[in-house]
């Protein structure tokens, strides 16, 4: 089975407001899905529902081939899941270095040293490797966000999850970031990347999904979305954007 | 922050203030009717010089017992701390017990407890728990303080933003493991100011072991008043507790500004 994820209508609501209903994706390997679509349009719950940090209200997810809806074990699932926040969510209170090595360490068993060193092959790849004795307060949000990225990938999972990690990221220091977003998409990482930047969107993504109060409306490859969208929202939506010169 | 004309002048200012109010308090006692009569009640330089060996003596014991109350108060109390953090219907009673125990021993007077195990627990006569007063002065202010220490834990594990847990979750590491390596490193750190403030209270309140007859540096001056009728030993006795709780506020201020420096860098956010 070549699938890395499957959604089975997945819904998902806080209190009386449906926030997901019936969300079917599917993701093949080495594939780049980008979610696109307002805020508040389910895009960072869907993610986080898929890394398990929400509990679903209906519907099935598999991982590669074998279901995680409720596993027994929810943190091996995660560590084979990747997830990087808009707010970076690094520990304040340890160096780049044990940001990076803590999960492997403590989740997967890696010794500090053999941590340490996948670590600082990491670091080292994203450009980062003279920041490693820095605090994440020390570091600009574009040197936090890309340790946010490595802290995920030294669990070397199966699926990276980016939730709008450029949103809060001042205009000058968006590139750098979405430069090793590139980077993993070329050696071929299975991602899938809610996101507010529709160039980069159109530039990396295999498929785009569009997302319209909690439903897919509309998927397909990136040119047939951005230049011939067929729903009459998803056209709104990507007007509205072109008016605020995002696109 | 401060450049170096405006900080000389504000130490200018600082100082002459000072001077001028202690001045005032000083003309004003000095010169209250019963003065003279206090002085020599109080202010006995000749009777401090005598008492004060024997308080300093006895106010090891204070130092003891703050010590080893210290150890298990910090220990105790994050317990409690972590136990009332848990989540979900199945740990409600523990977290029940917890809100008792602190709505309990914050709600009792120290005064009380420490009569009540002091006098209560030997007179049991059980021959497998320890008679000592001291040792039962101390359950009680672990007992007391714990409740406390453990409300001020507390407040700072509920100032990590849940992001922080989201991420270390996220990473596949389990509650446990994100409760040590993130959540209360970081809650510690936090709570090292108020945690400091009643480390000074026990200090403090160790002097209550006293009233059980444990000769620590009040009970001490208390026996050396009773005999010379002067006053001046709870001076001295006065002056050591603050000779400890100084130091201990400034190495706080200390530990905090160094972990703020390290965290930040030169260039203060």
């Amino acid at each position: 089975m070549s699938d890395a994820l499957v959604v089975e209508r997945l819904s998902k609501s806080f209190g009386s407001h449906l926030v997901l209903r019936d969300i079917d994706v599917t993701v093949a390997e080495h594939e780049v899905v980008a979610l696109i679509g307002a805020s508040g349009s389910g895009k960072s719950t869907l993610l986080r529902c898929i890394n398990l940090l929400e509990p679903l209200d209906a519907g099935r997810i598999f991982l590669g081939g074998e279901e995680i809806t409720h596993p027994r074990d929810v943190n091996a699932v995660r560590r084979r899941i990747g997830i990087v926040f808009q707010s970076y969510n690094l520990f304040p209170h340890m160096s780049v270095l044990r940001n990076v090595t803590l999960a492997p360490h403590d989740a997967l068993g890696l010794s500090w040293q053999e941590a340490g060193e996948r670590a600082t092959a990491l670091l080292d790849r994203f450009g980062l490797a003279d920041k490693r004795d820095d605090y994440p307060d020390r570091l600009s949000g574009g040197q936090q966000q890309r340790v946010a990225i490595v802290r995920a990938l030294a669990m070397q999972p199966a699926l990276m999850l980016f939730d709008e990690v450029t949103s809060a990221l001042d205009p000058e220091l968006v590139a750098e970031v979405l430069e090793v977003i590139r980077e993993l998409a070329a050696g071929g990482m299975t991602m899938i990347l809610a996101t507010h930047e529709m160039s980069f969107a159109r530039d990396i993504a295999d498929r785009v999904c569009f997302l319209d109060a909690g439903r897919i409306l509309e998927e397909g490859p990136p040119e047939t979305i951005f230049t011939a969208p067929r729903e009459e929202r998803t056209q709104q939506f990507l007007q509205r954007i072109i008016e605020a010169r995002r696109l | 922050m401060r450049s170096g004309g405006d900080g000389r002048r504000s130490v200018a200012i600082a100082l002459a203030s000072t001077v001028v109010f202690f001045a005032i308090v000083v003309f004003a006692v000095t010169h209250a009717p019963g003065w003279p009569q206090v002085r020599t009640q109080f202010f006995n330089w000749e009777e401090f010089k005598s008492t004060f060996p024997e308080i300093a003596r006895a106010f090891v014991l204070n130092i003891k017992i703050f010590c080893i109350a210290e150890v298990f108060i910090l220990v105790f109390a994050l317990v409690l701390a972590v136990l009332r953090s848990l989540p979900g219907p199945v740990f409600f009673p523990l977290r029940a017990l917890a809100i008792v125990y602190a709505d309990l021993f914050r709600g009792i007077p120290t005064i009380l407890v420490i009569a009540l195990l002091g006098f209560g627990a030997p007179a049991l006569g059980l021959s497998y728990i320890p008679k000592s007063v001291i040792f039962w002065g101390i359950v009680s202010l672990v007992l007391i303080y714990s409740a406390y220490v453990s409300e001020v834990y507390r407040a700072g594990i509920d100032s990590i933003h849940p992001s922080q847990e989201a991420a270390a979750r996220s990473l596949g590491l389990s509650r446990a493991q994100t409760l040590r390596r993130v959540i209360l490193p970081q809650a510690v750190r936090r709570v090292i100011p108020p945690l400091l403030n009643d480390f000074i209270g026990l200090q403090k309140d160790t002097a209550l072991v006293g009233t059980l007859g444990a000769v620590e540096a009040f009970q001490q001056s208390q026996i050396d008043t009773n005999a010379t009728f002067n006053f001046t030993a709870y001076l001295c006795a006065a002056a050591l507790f603050v000779a400890i709780t100084i130091p201990l506020a400034r190495f706080t201020d200390y530990l905090i500004a160094r972990d703020r420096r390290r965290r930040q860098g030169s260039f203060a956010r």
